[in-house]
């Protein structure tokens, strides 16, 4: 009962897997930012040569930036989700960056995404908001969002930080479904005429593919912000670690 | 499990009469209706079951903070943990739950149908909101513990706790809101909302006091 | 039963606090966790008992049988704050935890005479003093039992009569074939210790 050995020096910083990820983010974040570039570019020329809506004119092309964002607002969340899960099932390093870095980018594509609608909204329904379903549901995402946002800047600590917007993501994405369903319900009550969309007939091929084009574009993008935004995460992360230890060492030699 | 039922019921109804603080501040919620709206009886009538959900909503979220943060600071907490072993943590947070329920919301609950003559209400409505009221919030109860848990740690919980929780149980307003106005106007359907609020309290029987142990594991340091 | 822990690391906020921490605790046997401020003792003491993880290493029980699930349920936490609700009576507060950990031992009243503190039961726990707060915490140790004891500075507030009670308390509780471990930087005049110096590198 007597094998009592005190415990060994400390290690301050031991930070080795998310080296290798910024030097791998910082090889290929240049090239990842120059092809969402040329897409983006091209997706954009085809956005304004594609033919106009007879009915709505030059504002049909709002759907091409307006859709793009309302469909990165919902794989942004996903992503967060399966990050959220990575911090809690796999115990990835990299994970909880991953959701933290994610979460402001989501909130943007999303208050963009409402935005545009809006904008798009006025011409065509006569008012700059509806509480149709679909921006709704969108609107609740994007409180989301913040609430989310809120949440991993309000621990010092990193790692409990994550675990709770971790947790608290997963609770949101399982009531995800269940919030599109109720909010359709609660529409479909108070609104029997649903007001006009624009998906109700096959979209024609013309519109089709500047739309696709503009949806990768914006899916490159998110991806770049992502990379970057990770990595600033990580270097903020290792500089206040360095603080910290050149704290300690301040104690040591006092 | 019985025990800690009992311990939490005391506390709520004994420290600081935090049962009445919530009855007084749904009152006063729905008190203030009428100086914004004006006293039309016949629109307060048409717009009383979501005036007494939204109350009852607002004031069930107020206390949630306390709902772990006492047991944090006095070390409480620590020996549940500890003895996770034993009893689950999910059902030690589902006794803690249902001990807040009873002790601060099912008085909000029992005291609807009071609020709801002041909002000029027809009996039938009355009754059916108490009913969706009983049974829709111990899932306000029941995420909320999520988030409780979550934010258990930080000084200024309660504020992030609404904030995270309030997108969340939009679903159950909707439903708790729908089958109220079905029993009273005819054409809409009563059964269907409320057997979808059942459900969604069941659901979140077990979805939140598992996040809520996940989150309490975690938070201890 | 033998408690056991190999090469034990553990981190707080992303830094390590201690490593490489071996013991191996057998019936009867005690070990002194001492060190400076911040040097991990709390640290360790919560490691052990699962509340926080173990960067590295492990800590389990030996020959214990298949009576405890693992180390957590074969131990008492006493942690720095009593655990113990102002507003409810001393005895409300002790039938709780008796009731809620289960392996009844002692009845309060007994437990309560045993820390010293006899006809304080009816009393809320609230109006105590520091030193009989932490006393009550103690009797908490005794209503239910379990064979290990983790205790995070258990003196704390104490007067000298009552440090010597708790060493006898400590004492008996060895008798009985428990273990315990104690984080303090008082001593706790107990004898035939094993002591573990932490944050000496």
């Amino acid at each position: 009962m007597n094998e009592t050995t005190a415990p060994s020096v400390r290690r301050w910083a031991d930070i080795a897997n998310p080296t290798r990820f910024v030097a791998l983010a910082d090889r290929v974040l240049p090239w990842l930012a120059g092809f969402t570039a040329l897409v983006l570019a091209a997706g954009l020329y085809m956005s304004f040569s594609a033919p106009e809506d007879y009915q709505q004119g030059i504002t049909v092309r709002i759907m091409y930036i307006h859709v793009p964002f309302a469909w990165i607002s919902m794989m942004c969340y996903s992503v967060m989700a399966i990050a959220a899960l990575g911090t809690l099932v796999w115990r990835h390093p990299l994970a909880d960056v991953s959701l933290k870095a994610a979460a402001p980018i989501g909130a943007v594509f999303t208050g963009l995404a409402l935005l545009t609608g809006s904008i798009w909204g006025k011409p065509m329904w006569g008012t700059w908001w509806v509480w149709d379903a679909r921006l709704t549901s969108v609107f609740i995402l994007f409180l989301m969002y913040l609430g989310l946002i809120a949440l991993t800047r309000a621990l010092d600590d990193p790692s409990r930080s994550a675990r709770a917007a971790a947790i608290m993501t997963l609770v949101g994405f399982i009531n995800i479904p269940i919030i599109k369903f109720s909010v359709d319900w609660w529409n479909t009550l108070h609104q029997p005429t649903s007001v006009m969309r624009l998906d109700g007939p096959t979209i024609h091929p013309s519109l089709l593919w500047p739309l696709l084009v503009m949806a990768l574009g914006f899916t490159l993008l998110f991806f770049s912000l992502h990379l970057a935004a990770i990595r600033t995460e990580i270097l903020r992360r290792r500089v206040a670690t360095m603080q910290r230890l050149a704290v300690r060492r301040a104690e040591r030699q006092a | 499990m019985l025990a800690l039922y009992r311990r939490d019921l005391r506390l709520g109804l004994r420290a600081g009469g935090g049962a009445l603080v919530g009855v007084l501040f749904f009152l006063a919620v729905v008190a203030t209706i009428p100086f914004g709206i004006g006293p039309d009886l016949n629109l307060l009538a048409r717009i009383g079951p979501a005036i007494l959900w939204i109350g009852a909503l607002l004031a069930s979220l107020l206390g949630l903070d306390r709902l772990f943060q006492a047991d944090r600071d006095d070390g409480s907490l620590d020996l549940m943990i500890v003895a996770s072993d034993r009893h689950m943590l999910p059902l030690t947070v589902l006794a803690k739950c249902l001990a807040h329920w009873t002790g601060t919301v099912l008085p909000l609950v029992i005291a609807s149908p009071l609020f709801g003559l002041l909002m000029n209400m027809e009996p039938l409505a009355i009754a059916a909101t108490a009913l969706t009221l009983l049974v829709g919030t111990p899932a306000i109860t029941f995420l909320g513990a999520a988030g409780a848990a979550v934010a258990v740690a930080l000084p200024r919980g309660g504020l992030l706790i609404s904030v995270l929780i309030l997108p969340l149980v939009i679903p159950i307003l909707i439903f708790g809101v729908s089958a109220s106005y079905g029993a009273a106007a005819d054409p809409q359907p009563f059964l269907q909302p409320f057997f979808i609020l059942c459900a969604l309290t069941l659901l979140l029987a077990v979805v939140g006091p598992m996040a809520a142990a996940a989150a309490l594991r975690w938070s201890a340091d | 039963m033998r408690l056991v822990a190999e090469n034990l690391g553990a981190e707080r906020g992303g830094e390590a606090v201690f490593d490489g921490v071996n013991f191996a605790l057998g019936p009867g046997g005690m070990l002194v966790v001492t060190g400076f401020n911040g040097s991990g003792k709390s640290t360790l003491l919560r490691v052990v008992a699962g509340l926080l993880p173990a960067r590295e290493g492990s800590v389990r029980i030996e020959e214990a049988g298949d009576r405890f699930a693992g180390v957590a349920d074969a131990c008492h936490y006493l942690g720095h704050q009593n655990a113990m609700k102002p507003a409810m009576t001393v005895n409300e507060n002790l039938e709780f935890w008796r009731s809620f950990h289960g392996d009844p031992d002692l009845d309060t009243a007994d437990a309560i005479d045993a820390v010293g503190l006899e006809g304080v039961g009816h009393l809320p726990f609230g109006y105590l003093s520091t030193g009989q707060k932490r006393r009550i915490s103690i009797a908490k140790l005794l209503v239910s039992h379990r064979p290990i004891w983790l205790l995070d500075e258990p003196t704390a507030g104490l007067d000298r009569a009552s440090e010597g009670r708790v060493s006898r308390l400590i004492d008996s509780h060895r008798e009985r074939g428990g273990i315990v471990v104690a984080a303090t930087h008082l001593p706790l005049g107990v004898d035939n210790i094993d002591e573990l110096r932490m944050g000496e590198c």
